[in-house]
């Protein structure tokens, strides 16, 4: 049991992730994280998704997400050659004086930037891959994390593989 | 200028739909008044929950699309189990349901529900229809996604500004369905047909298991050519029955739960399964991991999710079922001696023959057997669900494809007298039986109206035992006879049809099966029997839930 990212090329219509969400929670499978947005070719979304499992229970995913009719490509990126992102907003607790400091420190050794200085706090902008963010999230909890935004994973093969429509 | 309706009346026509099953209300008027001067014909049932069901037997009987049609809300919802049932038996159906204007959509409005949502798990695809522009084609790839492929249910949602709006459109003879995320496999890879073949010349026991998925596609003939060829086995799921005909030397009759025991000590010690157009139900299988253990398997089916979703397969064939019959047969060319296979079956035949108690008392299996001699095979026998489903299946000869018709995946009781009623006008002047229980034909009763106002002439014959009987049967077994529940009060059947304007007939004695049964054959128009049978009959062998199939409990003639 490891975790997958699927790539998963779909029509941009109306109700598309629901089917995809739906099936996942119907057919009792787990997404870790998902991820959704427009996408190089006219008409169609590019979902990310990260769901844990054997072999078969990935191969029974991919194959009924395939049955979709809106669903134009499934293509399981864990084996290949790619680059995996996501991104965090994080709020933390930073009273002015020592911690303020400390905190920003951390934040260039993550090439982490703040972006919102308030009163009593400071919100971190951090790209990278999960671990990275898991890493930097540890380290700021002993400050008092107030409130953390994920994206979800976002991945893309590197190179000039591509996961595209057949056409 | 047309309409939202006309332009759905006039794609129904065109995709050759004649008849349709609805229930009319407030925002499928328009439609309602467009079919009112259209040659399409519309059945009013009694409770939308019918029309699908109709729909579906339609389909079944008939190898193309049902169609039905609720209004909003209610209605909609009505269709769910019907839509359900088709789904879970990969039935081509087309389902249109009104919905309420846009722009009171998600208002929560009156008999507003979000039906699309409601049936995303049980539509093979659905559509919520926003502009009377999309309509036309999205009725067209509406029912070429229900056909084609593994065939299923498909559901339209029209908002009823859309259904009234009018827009310039023309249906065009050039247009054609092109769909870039749904492209089925129909050719079998010719690698893996060739694999297939070398290890059916290998194997020294070889059996195929055929399900429904062979008669869907209509590939029967080539099914029994191939057995015939090789002289290979078969053995058929509840959905398969009628693939190849029941008397047939080389078949060994329906699998599982209340299979036979020679068709499951066959696949027990099979070396090598041929599955067809199955998907390893557990009804099927039992404990999955005993099941063909000593087997290797081939699988061929449509859908490839279906390859190893339940079982690892050996060598798996994506495609239709008639195709890769068709490429199969064409490289076989010696035929294997099986004699020993052949010897170790026809010994369990021996042994373990299908028989029920002949005391003098009427039971089910006798009425069937009857049934069975006095159809000789022709016509359609529709089943409810429960024991009369199964003693149907164990003790009906099915001489055809397309002569049987059940809720298979489902499971769902209420099915059979509405399917028969769709099954009717696929094929208007064969005898059609719905084959009840007391307790599934109370949930559709309400349908004599129907056939009595069309005058359809379904017969229906209940196995009325006062019981929910399967249920009762597994508390028989399994709770100690503790009968919670499933004791139903007795009904006069009889009269409830005549009050309907309908005959019917009460039997109580085995002398009186066969001439009752040749009345409602006889009789022009719908008829109903009342089979008063014993009460504790059970359904019988059977594999209890979870054991392996070769694991059959005997009946008292074992």
């Amino acid at each position: 049991m490891k975790p997958h990212t699927l790539s998963v090329l779909v029509e941009n219509k109306p109700g598309v992730l629901s089917r995809v969400t739906g099936l996942f929670s119907r057919r009792g499978f787990n997404i870790e994280s998902l991820a959704v947005g427009v996408c190089e070719e006219p008409g169609t979304s590019r979902i990310t998704i990260v769901c844990i499992g054997d072999d078969a229970q990935i191969e029974q995913v991919m194959k009924q997400l395939n049955k979709l009719i809106d669903v134009i490509k499934v293509s399981d990126l864990t084996e290949n050659d790619r680059v995996e992102r996501e991104l965090a907003l994080i709020k933390v607790n930073a009273e002015p004086g020592s911690s303020r400091a400390e905190i920003m420190q951390l934040a260039s050794i993550f090439r982490a930037q703040i972006i919102d200085v308030g009163a009593k706090t400071l919100v971190l902008s951090v790209a990278g891959e999960t671990k990275k963010i898991d890493a930097l999230e540890k380290l700021l909890r002993q400050y008092g994390v107030k409130e953390l935004v994920r994206t979800g994973t976002i991945a893309i093969l590197r190179g000039s593989k591509t996961v595209k429509s057949a056409k | 200028m047309k309409t939202g309706a006309r332009i759905l009346v006039e794609g129904l026509q065109r995709e050759g739909v004649e008849t349709i099953f609805g229930y009319p209300g407030g925002v499928v008027l328009p439609i309602y008044d467009e079919l009112y001067d259209s040659p399409i014909r519309h059945i009013l049932v009694r409770h939308e929950q019918a029309a699908a069901h109709a729909a579906d037997g339609f389909a079944r009987a008939s190898g193309r699309v049902g169609v039905c049609l609720a209004t909003s809300g209610p209605g909609a919802c009505n269709l769910v189990t019907g839509i359900a049932t088709a789904y879970m038996d990969s039935v081509p159906i087309v389902a249109l349901t009104g919905q309420v204007p846009t722009s009171l959509l998600g208002n929560d409005a009156f008999q507003e529900s979000d039906i699309t949502g409601i049936t995303m798990p049980i539509t093979k695809h659905n559509y919520l229809v926003k502009r009377t522009e999309d309509l036309g084609h999205i009725v067209r790839e509406a029912f070429f996604i229900a056909r084609t492929g593994r065939p299923g249910p498909v559901l339209i949602d029209l908002p009823k500004d859309v259904s009234t709006r009018e827009v310039e459109f023309e249906y065009s003879d050039s247009e054609t369905v092109s769909l870039r995320g749904y492209q089925p496999t129909y050719r079998g890879h010719p690698k893996q047909i060739e694999k297939a073949v070398d290890l059916i010349l290998e194997a020294e026991r070889p059996l195929l298991y055929v399900g429904g998925g062979v008669i869907s596609s209509d590939a029967s003939p080539e099914l029994v050519q191939l057995a015939e060829t090789l002289g290979i086995p078969v053995t058929t799921t509840l959905m398969g029955l009628g693939a190849i005909p029941c008397d047939h030397p080389l078949n060994l009759g329906m699998l599982g739960m209340h299979g036979t025991r020679y068709a499951n000590y066959a696949v027990t010690e099979t070396d090598l399964l041929i599955a067809i157009g199955v998907r390893f139900d557990d009804r099927v299988t039992g404990k999955i991991d005993t099941f063909a253990s000593q087997a290797r398997i081939i699988h061929i089916d449509i859908d490839p999710a279906e390859i190893g979703k339940n079982k690892r397969v050996d060598v798996p064939i994506v495609g239709d079922a008639k195709s890769v019959l068709k490429d199969m047969i064409a490289r076989v060319q010696k035929k294997k001696d099986y004699a020993k296979w052949h010897e170790r079956i026809r010994s369990w035949k021996e042994k373990y023959p299908m028989r029920y108690r002949k005391d003098g008392a009427l039971r089910p299996q006798y009425v069937i057997e009857e049934l069975s001699a006095l159809m000789k095979g022709e016509g359609i026998i529709v089943s409810e669900v429960g024991q009369n489903q199964m003693w149907t299946a164990q003790y009906y000869c099915f001489k055809k494809p397309r002569g049987w018709i059940t809720s298979g995946g489902l499971g769902t009781m209420g099915y059979g007298f509405p399917a028969a009623m769709g099954a009717h006008f696929a094929r208007p002047g064969e005898t059609v039986f719905d084959v009840a229980g007391d307790g599934s034909f109370q949930m559709n009763i309400q349908e004599l109206g129907t056939v009595s106002h069309y005058r359809i002439p379904v017969k229906v014959a209940i196995l009325n035992n006062r019981f929910l009987g399967m249920v009762r049967q597994w508390q028989e077994l399994f709770y100690d006879r503790r009968y919670s529940y499933t004791e139903l009060p007795p009904v006069d059947f009889v009269k409830i049809a005549n009050a309907y304007g309908i005959d019917g007939m009460r039997v109580e004695d085995p002398s009186e099966v066969r001439p009752a049964l040749k009345a409602a054959i006889e009789t022009e128009g719908p008829f109903v029997l009342d089979f008063r049978i014993e009460r504790e009959e059970n359904v019988f062998p059977m594999v209890p839930a979870g054991a392996a199939i070769n694991e059959m409990i005997g009946g008292p003639c074992e």
